[in-house]
């Protein structure tokens, strides 16, 4: 058996564990729940050692029947994309349980929820059957739904249903194409590798304004997964989605759900309709992911509440991926790439000091604290790195990341460059007006008793705080893995004949 | 170019991080438990470490041929991706020597005030923290072998300034001053990262794609009739990285955070706010000589910037009473002469004033930290005076400082400035135009420096009582930097001593392989020394001019300084008092024009795009409303209806069914009667 299938299913294997545990066992709950999300990590590192670097093919692939009428396998596999992605998942899942050590109601679904979650997760980025894919997906869906609505915030329900809503209206359309897809070969067949392979047959030519099915194709997957990125106009469910869900969640939904989307377009859209991908990149992620760096950035300077800040900035930093992804060179792809996994880390350190601070004062507005520097000093200094990451200074992993974006995109679209790397200063200014009024200036009376950083959440963010700064000196860590498969993916969609020209 | 391997630079950057990691994570358990004196040892020791190696790397290369003085270390791979590689690797040329002489070497002397300055705070520790980690910052942007380390170090030294402008952060108005000293340098640092795309590319389109500096220079001929949007790439490039360099080195039109950072300790402000740190944009230029020789139109908008600066920022200084925001405009005005010597193709005559520059204005900066020190924290010099016999050592050493700064003949300043002046007048790129604006620049800059001496050290005191019951001169590890500095402040100058003055210019001599490239042009440069003689003392003579206007108005107080401030009804004064309105404009168009657009963009976001999300939802819940009632009243009564009826008809049927056999007998019996009688029928 694979060892991404263990990485899969043990946290499943959790659940099941968990759901015979008498609920009122809460402290046996929490550990088990951490006992079945830690193996997954050592694999992780076990498969960050082993991966093989120098090819693009899938590896630990395992291949098994499924539902054979329909030719249906259990097909998973990693490449060097989503290699980057499971690491993250597997990083992130035992610091969330960690996270999620205060919840205090339903404690028992909360923690079988979230392991279904990291298994639906886990299951999305080694998927390599599409139909499986699609599985995963919406298994997704459900725990998420749950995590958010039931243990959320006063709006979870409103916020819940906002996300269950958008996201299935997106998995329909990414459901509608795979079907498409599906009986477009012969014999019918949800083989991604397949997919890909006949790549060059799915139509061109014009059905409708101009498009032709593959593009067709392209454009209901894209906004599935822009859902997910999320990609403007179909972002607002994140907002909400943040503010109403606990910490642990958010964490999760910025660190690896958001990924999925540009993830999504990566592995599908440019794996198995490279000639839309060439047609279409320049509107749908290079303008819109520039688009995306700016109106994220000004609607993050706009907020009052600190954690809907965090996730504004979060669309800022995705549009950097799709920009990235756009300009089919070397160093856009990687640094896309790259700047998925360090958004993971420096968004998951964020929303982890989002929350150490919700926790303490129970609320979240910007402008209610100040001074927090002189009552939380090793706080505030954790928080001074995640900014500054989230700044994107040099010598820390998101610099590396948007530096091979913009540098990236520059030789294709160096007018869109400018507009995106002129974000660096909305972020500084967002990022240091809020440092400065909440850590800075003189200590409000009202918080001058709040506890330091506890221990069990300086476990949670020092590791993500080490991987910052280590991925800023030594970015080939990540890039190594990822280089190969990338640069074998923007050959993909070099090598397609180009269709509808004028779009370009 | 011959390259020498060593494996000993890495370490002139690295000390210094040690320190600041020691001191950053440990530094108050360690201030606790050992002291401040551990935690002052902590922080000094790596730089003096540092400048250790400094010398040595210099003897190194001093024993090469000058044209293969370069020696390299190359740490480790950092980022290699498709053709964009960039080690961390550290390189010492003539040019990088000088500077981290001057960093290791002013910063080491600043480091070791600081340990008798910063004595009393509490968060000792941190400042060094900060103070150790600039100095990594700074050497990295210097010794950075490509232009991405060097952003590293950019970028860094931006941030360290920005945690010392804010040092004090309980109060608002220093949090302030260090948030629009980064947002205003990101400005400049988006220009510089655009300066490095484009060279990149337009490198990588002739095949030599690099970002590594000794590449760029071998490759810069490739550029030649590139282009972009119909510009010579090479002049956009460096108009980008000029953009830097305003940022960075506080220069029209991005100077307006410096007198600001003015809010930091004064030893912050003498070593990354005078010193070090603000002269990055020079050295960045200075480094880059070979793409700007290639750009003439880059070249004279470096000068004329440089030259706009010098004057206007010399203006302002004239009349401000804060002795710190006096150097700080002091400080933007010269390093507008630096550029002014970049922009005419002088680039040793640039760097020379560089380093003097350090000396003169670290120890003008310093020395105001003492006299603040002594004056329990005054900064008004309105309300010192008579400090002279009180605080003798800082009263020389200023003087010296300040006659340096005003270039009084055989001083350092004396030296750099007049080299500047000389090639801004006789270099094919530069003119009289130039020389006459510099040459009225050094006139005020003697005003308003002698203006400040005789304001803080001579007459009678007017500090309030127990200020003037305090006055003290400051520690010896606070005066002993003073000494050291004035002393380079009045013997630095003789390494640059010009030909027409019997020196041998060894300072140029020096530059001279880092410059060769961008000497072609300055060699046509007019030689002759009746003129730069006249210039000579011309300029002389107006310096000491603005001397004397100093000395009749706040020394001998021949005429009023407040009635030439009332000419014109005051609004002259009031115009350069209050900056000609540069910051309330920037204000009011940038700071409050981005606001309201993040405040659009947030409400269009929430009412517009959310809307139309909401107002689908709506629609379809109003929809299934609307389809419920449709339900409900039309399909449903139909249903409703028919069932009635059916309900009706069988209660009317069902009293046939009435049970009694009688009843159904003569039904059945009447039936079949009737059936009978139809069939016969």
């Amino acid at each position: 058996m694979s060892i991404l299938t263990w990485m899969t299913f043990l946290p499943l294997a959790g659940m099941a564990v968990i759901l015979c545990l008498p609920s009122r066992a809460h402290t046996l709950i929490k550990q088990t729940a951490l006992a079945f999300t830690l193996p997954p990590l050592v694999m992780g590192i076990w498969l960050f050692e082993h991966f093989d670097r120098a090819t693009a093919a899938f590896q630990y692939v395992q291949r098994a029947p499924w539902i054979e009428s329909y030719n249906i396998t259990y097909f998973v596999g990693v490449d060097g994309i989503s290699v980057s992605m499971v690491l993250l998942t597997v990083l992130l899942c035992p610091i969330c349980i960690l996270a999620s050590w205060g919840i205090d109601k339903g404690i028992k679904g909360y923690f079988a929820l979230f392991l279904l979650l990291d298994t639906g997760m886990m299951g999305v980025f080694v998927s390599l059957d599409f139909f499986l894919f699609y599985i995963f997906w919406e298994v997704m869906l459900l725990p998420m739904y749950f995590l958010i609505g039931i243990w959320g915030g006063p709006r979870r329900e409103y916020a819940a249903i906002k996300f269950f809503l958008y996201t299935l209206a997106g998995s329909v359309l990414i459901l509608i194409a795979m079907l498409v897809l599906y009986f477009s070969n012969e014999p019918h067949t949800f083989d991604m590798t397949q997919l890909m392979a006949q790549s060059a047959t799915y139509g061109t030519a014009p059905i409708i304004w101009g498009l032709g099915l593959q593009h067709l194709l392209w454009l209901a997957l894209f906004v599935g997964f822009a859902i997910k990125i999320p990609a403007f106009p179909f972002h607002t469910w994140l907002p909400d989605a943040h503010v109403e869900a606990p910490t642990a969640i958010s964490v999760i939904l910025a660190g690896v759900l958001l990924k999925m989307g540009t993830y999504g377009i990566l592995r599908i859209n440019y794996g198995m309709l490279p000639i839309a991908t060439a047609d279409l990149a320049f509107w749908f992620l290079a303008a819109l992911g520039t688009w995306n760096i700016i109106y994220g950035a000004l609607c993050a300077m706009a907020q009052t509440d600190l954690k809907k800040l965090v996730a504004y900035s979060s669309i800022s930093h995705m549009g950097y991926v799709m920009l990235g992804m756009a300009a089919f060179t070397p160093q856009g792809i990687n640094g896309a790439v790259l700047q998925m996994f360090n958004h993971g880390t420096v968004t998951a350190m964020l929303f982890l000091l989002v929350g150490v601070i919700y926790d303490r004062a129970h609320h979240r507005e910007i402008e209610g604290f100040g001074g927090l520097a002189g009552i939380m000093p090793v706080y505030t200094g954790v928080t001074a790195l995640a900014f500054f990451a989230a700044m994107g200074l040099p010598g820390l992993s998101a610099f590396i990341s948007e530096v091979l974006v913009l540098l990236g995109a520059w030789q294709k679209y160096p007018g869109l460059t400018i507009v995106a790397a002129s974000a660096v200063i909305l972020t500084a200014g967002y990022m240091l007006w809020t440092m400065q009024r909440i850590y800075l200036g003189t200590p409000n009376e009202k918080y001058l008793g709040l506890p330091e950083i506890s221990a069990r959440e300086l476990v949670t963010l020092v590791p993500l705080g080490v991987i910052v700064v280590v991925l800023g000196v030594y970015p080939h860590a990540v890039l190594d893995l990822i280089n190969v498969s990338l640069l074998n993916l923007n050959q993909m969609v070099a090598a397609a004949p180009a269709a509808v020209a004028s779009l370009r | 170019m011959d390259v020498t391997h060593v494996s000993y630079l890495r370490w002139i950057p690295l000390l210094p991080l040690l320190g600041a990691a020691v001191n950053g994570l440990g530094g108050a358990v360690i201030q606790r438990r050992f002291g401040k004196r551990v935690v002052g040892a902590i922080a000094v020791t790596p730089v003096l470490l540092a400048f250790g190696i400094a010398v040595t790397a210099f003897l190194q290369l001093k024993g090469l041929d000058p044209e293969h003085r370069f020696l390299l270390d190359d740490v480790s791979r950092w980022i290699d991706v498709g053709t964009l590689k960039a080690d961390i690797a550290f390189w010492v040329d003539p040019l990088s020597c000088v500077m981290i002489f001057v960093v290791t070497g002013i910063g080491g002397l600043i480091h070791i005030y600081s340990i008798g300055y910063m004595h009393d705070d509490d968060a000792y520790w941190r400042f060094f923290a900060y103070l150790n980690l600039f100095t990594f910052a700074m050497l990295t942007l210097v010794l950075g072998d490509s232009l991405l380390l060097m952003f590293v170090g950019w970028e860094g030294v931006g941030l360290c300034s920005y945690a010392l402008i804010g040092f004090w952060w309980r109060e608002q108005v220093n949090t302030t001053a260090g948030n629009k000293a980064f947002i205003v340098n990101r400005i400049g640092d988006f220009g510089f990262i655009l300066g490095i795309f484009l060279i990149f590319w337009s490198l990588d389109a002739a095949g030599h794609g690099s970002v590594v500096f000794r590449d760029i220079q071998h490759h810069a001929t490739s550029l030649e009739g590139r282009t972009i949007w119909g510009l010579p790439v090479v002049t956009v490039a460096t108009l980008f990285f000029f953009l830097g360099a305003t940022g960075k080195s506080a220069q029209i039109p991005l100077y307006v955070w410096l007198p600001d950072a003015m809010q930091g300790p004064t030893p912050v402000s003498a070593l990354i706010h005078a010193a070090t740190m603000v002269t990055a944009g020079v050295y960045m230029i200075a480094r880059l000589n070979f793409l700007y020789a290639m750009a003439p139109e880059t070249l004279a908008v470096v000068a004329g910037i440089g030259a706009a600066t010098a004057f206007f920022a010399a203006t302002i200084g004239l009349v401000q009473n804060d002795i710190k925001r006096v150097l700080a405009y002091s400080t933007v005005s010269q390093l507008g002469y630096m550029f002014v010597a970049m922009g005419v193709g002088a680039y040793a005559a640039g760097v020379f004033h560089l380093v003097t520059h350090a000396f003169f204005k670290a120890c003008l900066f310093l020395g105001s930290g003492s006299v603040i020190h002594g004056m329990s924290g005054e900064q008004d010099m309105r309300k010192m005076g008579g400090l002279k016999d009180k605080m003798p050592t800082t009263f020389w050493t200023f003087l010296i400082a300040t006659m340096a700064i005003a270039g009084t003949p055989l001083t350092a300043g004396f030296f750099s400035k007049d080299e500047i002046l000389w090639k801004a007048y006789s270099s094919p790129y530069g003119g009289a135009g130039l020389w006459i604006i510099g040459v009225a620049g050094a006139g005020m800059t003697a005003c308003y420096m002698f203006r400040q001496v005789f304001m803080t050290f001579f007459g009678e005191t007017r500090a309030e009582h127990d200020v003037v019951h305090h006055i003290h001169e400051s520690p010896r590890s606070m005066t002993m930097p003073l000494v050291l500095l004035a002393s380079g402040s009045l013997v630095v100058g003789f390494l640059g001593v010009p030909e027409f003055l019997g020196g041998g210019n060894r300072f140029e001599a020096w530059l001279e392989p880092v410059f060769a490239h961008a000497h072609v042009a300055a060699a046509h440069a007019t030689h002759d020394a009746s003129l730069e003689w006249t210039l000579m003392l011309a300029s002389v003579a107006i310096a000491t001019t603005g001397f004397l206007i100093a000395y009749l108005l706040y020394y001998r107080r021949t005429a009023s300084p407040e009635a030439i401030a009332a000419v014109a009804g005051g609004a002259p004064y009031r115009i350069l008092y209050d900056k000609y309105y540069v910051d309330e404009l920037y204000w009011a168009v940038f700071v409050r024009g981005t606001l309201l657009l993040a405040r659009a963009g947030a409400w269009f976001d929430a009412t517009i795009v959310d809307g139309i999300v909401n107002g689908a939802a709506r629609l379809t819940v109003t929809l299934s409303w609307l389809d419920g009632l449709f339900d409900n009243y039309v399909v449903d009564r139909l249903v409703n209806v028919l069932a009635d009826r059916t309900y009706d008809l069988g209660a009317r049927l069902r009293r046939v069914q009435t049970g009694n056999i009688n009843a159904y007998l003569y039904v059945i019996v009447g039936t079949v009667t009737l059936v009978l009688l139809a069939r016969l029928m």
